[in-house]
């Protein structure tokens, strides 16, 4: 191996080392993360939501052939959202994408990823994951409202 | 050098019956995009409905194409740079096996038995001669692999001290990586998936399957690119007129494949639970190792070019990239060879942003992943494979590649295509459009509440590009078939265009013996591997039953039977 060969190997490795840093900067000074990993509980089996402070939101989904349950959620704009996600049948995907929310609903285990809504709006959850035959009409929603309306 | 005739039977099989099967695989693809653009607002077209028309696109496109293509190759290899012939019992049960697994898989997907795609996720069940056809298939493949072990170890005692062909390093480091890899799927199959869908056990892990699947589903993406990689380390700087840069390069480069090629699979589920977030951000480091040889290999084919062009009178910087036989029709597959290469610097490069965790949640499986990966395994993958083909096709039964023309236009014509069908993809993903989703139903349906109008021009692009694509292929399509109904003008023989080194390079010890690396395989799969499994049993609930795609109401097998 030449030397211009070397020297291109360690630009190569020292390019992937700055876009490993990036990585981790974002994911821990950003806190750009991945989904949390939480222990299966039947709990998460029943879909509701649950304020917890005046700007805290739990949100228990559980996606199924073909819909998300519950399929529409309001919560006032500024708060958090703890999702919690699972499926009773077959697997599933949960795209939030202008939230980059991309969670996917497996059975038997617990999804998790927290979301702050600044902006009031109808926030569209699509069904990523084939899941059969009404896979394209599995849809959802998170409608965000001014609380000053 | 001149071939046997049961071996120019068993090459000629092994690469014309994915050529055939590649036009149902193509008309799949031409229905998605039209489906997918909202041209058609239906589920079912011809008695084939979307979900059933993409699992034998990825089937034959992706597994079955694939692999009889790298057993094809791989033989021809043996024989070209080994001088050695492979068995003949074994390389036919190697064949037979592959056919037989081909065809009872193929009988579940036309039957509608097995529309649960390439990756088959349970807890969606196929018929068990889905499943049990692919691990035939993969098993065939693993045949001739061993065959070609002993004939390895043969010729290293006939040739003490010899380096190994390049070409033989890269295709035993290929399937070496196929036989580990496939361990794990073929567990899934036997342990997992097939009990369960003969009704013996009632539910499965998801979790684990899914591990399991991935395990074997990233290396698969090496095990289609690897020939395409020896192709363009031994083949494309002669085709260009010039020599290899670096030989040093390509063995590193395989070796490193080796070891990095499995244990990346997680990076498919940083979407999921059940996984922590270091046993991804783990293997999200490990996947940018493996883009490491990549680079080396985008560096030294770039150096060989460049040679190649300065012999051939190019001046100046870049004056070189002007100066390559890009339209020559006497050869052609040097345009198989740089498209894809071409086609990869994309490919590779959305690859890195797909592996990057945190960017990864604005991509996973939208319209951006198949935008990305059509640029590797539909750019260098498909256009070596198919440009490839011919070659030996036309080399081993002697006859001359009809309608060249049309051979010598099909890879830029496709890459064009593929170009602009990615661009629109990608774009659509970035903006949320799904992946695997029967789009005109719903989203691209003006009468359906679902509508979205931004999604219009992005599956329009991705139409336009894949209409390109298809028009390609009809021109590779006719050129081989005229090829093969000619009428023979030279000697059966299996020929290569081989490039020699550019320089009398340094024998590195370490790159001329497989044990170090197998033991750093096995040390890294280990460690990456261990918490992934560990996760994927504790943090999992509870098994799941199958589900047919078409209810939501578990399948009794039992019920199913009457």
């Amino acid at each position: 191996m030449d030397k211009i060969e070397l020297r291109v190997m360690k630009l190569t490795a020292g390019m992937l080392a700055i876009f490993l840093l990036a990585l981790l900067y974002a994911s821990y000074a950003r806190n750009v993360g991945m989904p949390a990993c939480v222990p299966y509980s039947g709990v998460f089996s029943k879909p509701h939501l649950q304020q917890i402070d005046s700007n805290t939101y739990e949100a228990f989904f559980v996606a199924k052939m073909w819909s998300f349950e519950p399929s529409d959620v309001y919560v006032p704009a500024g708060s958090d959202v703890d999702i919690y996600l699972t499926s009773s049948d077959v697997v599933h995907g949960f795209n939030i994408s202008e939230k980059a929310v991309n969670l996917m609903a497996v059975p038997g285990a617990i999804n998790k990823k927290t979301v702050h809504f600044e902006k009031a709006g109808i926030y569209k959850i699509v069904c990523h994951e084939y899941c059969g035959i009404g896979h394209h009409s599995m849809e959802g929603e998170i409608i965000v409202y001014d609380k000053t309306k | 050098m001149t071939i046997s005739k049961s071996l120019k039977n068993i090459l000629l099989i092994e690469l014309l019956l994915p050529t055939f099967l590649l036009l149902i695989g193509v008309y799949h693809g031409l229905m998605q995009v039209i489906y997918r653009s909202g041209m058609i607002h239906s589920q079912k077209e011809l008695h084939l409905d979307y979900y059933q028309g993409l699992t034998l696109h990825g089937v034959i496109n992706a597994v079955v194409l694939t692999t009889f293509f790298a057993v094809a190759f791989g033989h021809a290899c043996m024989s070209f740079f080994l001088g050695k012939e492979p068995g003949k019992k074994a390389s036919w049960l190697s064949l037979w096996m592959m056919v037989a697994g081909t065809i009872m898989a193929a009988w579940a997907m036309l039957a509608g038995k097995a529309s649960v795609l390439y990756t088959f996720y349970a807890p969606l069940k196929a018929h068990p001669l889905f499943y049990l056809g692919t691990l035939i298939l993969v098993v065939g493949s693993w045949v001739a692999f061993f065959d070609w072990v002993v004939l390895y170890k043969r010729w290293c005692k006939e040739n003490p001290g010899k380096p190994l062909p390049l070409a033989i390093l890269g295709t035993l480091v290929n399937f070496t990586v196929w036989f580990v890899c496939t361990l794990a799927v073929g567990y899934e199959i036997i342990v997992l998936l097939l009990p369960w869908s003969m009704g013996y056990t009632t539910d499965i892990n998801i979790p684990l399957s899914r591990m399991l699947f991935w395990f074997f589903g990233h290396a698969l993406v090496y095990f289609w690119l690897l020939p395409a990689y020896v192709m363009f380390y031994t083949m494309l700087p002669k085709l260009a007129g010039g020599k290899l840069y670096s030989e040093n390069a390509g063995r590193l480069s395989f070796f490193l494949f080796l070891i990095l090629s499995i244990p990346v699979g997680v990076h498919h589920q940083f979407s999921e639970p059940a996984f922590t977030p270091s046993t991804k951000l783990f293997q999200s480091i490990l996947t940018f190792g493996v883009a490491l040889p990549s680079f080396i290999t985008a560096f030294t084919l770039a150096a060989s070019l460049e040679y190649a062009a300065w012999k051939r009178g190019a001046r100046g910087l870049f004056g070189w990239m002007a100066k390559l036989p890009y339209l020559d029709k006497n050869n052609g597959l040097f345009g198989y060879l740089i498209c894809g290469m071409i086609l990869f610097i994309f490919g590779g490069l959305t690859g890195i942003i797909n592996s990057s965790y945190t960017l990864n949640a604005m991509v996973h499986n939208t319209a951006w992943m198949p935008g990305h990966f059509h640029m590797t395994v539909a750019g260098p993958v498909f256009l070596a494979i198919i440009g490839m083909s011919m070659h030996i096709i036309s080399s081993i039964t002697g006859k001359e590649i009809k309608f060249k023309g049309l051979y010598t236009l099909t890879p830029y014509l496709w890459m064009f295509g593929i170009l602009i069908f990615s661009f629109g993809l990608m774009w659509g993903g970035l903006i949320g459009e799904p992946r695997r989703t029967d789009l005109g139903m719903t989203y691209l349906n003006p009468d359906s509440p679902l509508f979205r109008s931004d999604w219009v021009k992005t599956t329009g692009m991705a139409l336009f590009g894949g209409i390109i694509m298809t028009i390609a292929f009809i021109f590779y399509f006719t050129s081989i078939m005229g090829t093969i109904l000619g009428k023979r003008v030279k000697e059966r023989a299996i020929e290569f265009p081989v490039a020699e080194p550019l320089h009398n390079e340094k024998h590195i010890a370490i790159f001329h013996t497989f044990k170090p690396w197998l033991a750093i395989m096995a040390v890294v799969i280990v460690l990456a591997y261990t918490p992934a499994i560990a996760n994927a049993l504790k943090n999992t609930g509870r098994g799941a039953p199958p589900y047919n795609p078409d209810s939501a109401i578990p399948v009794t097998i039992k019920n199913e039977l009457k």
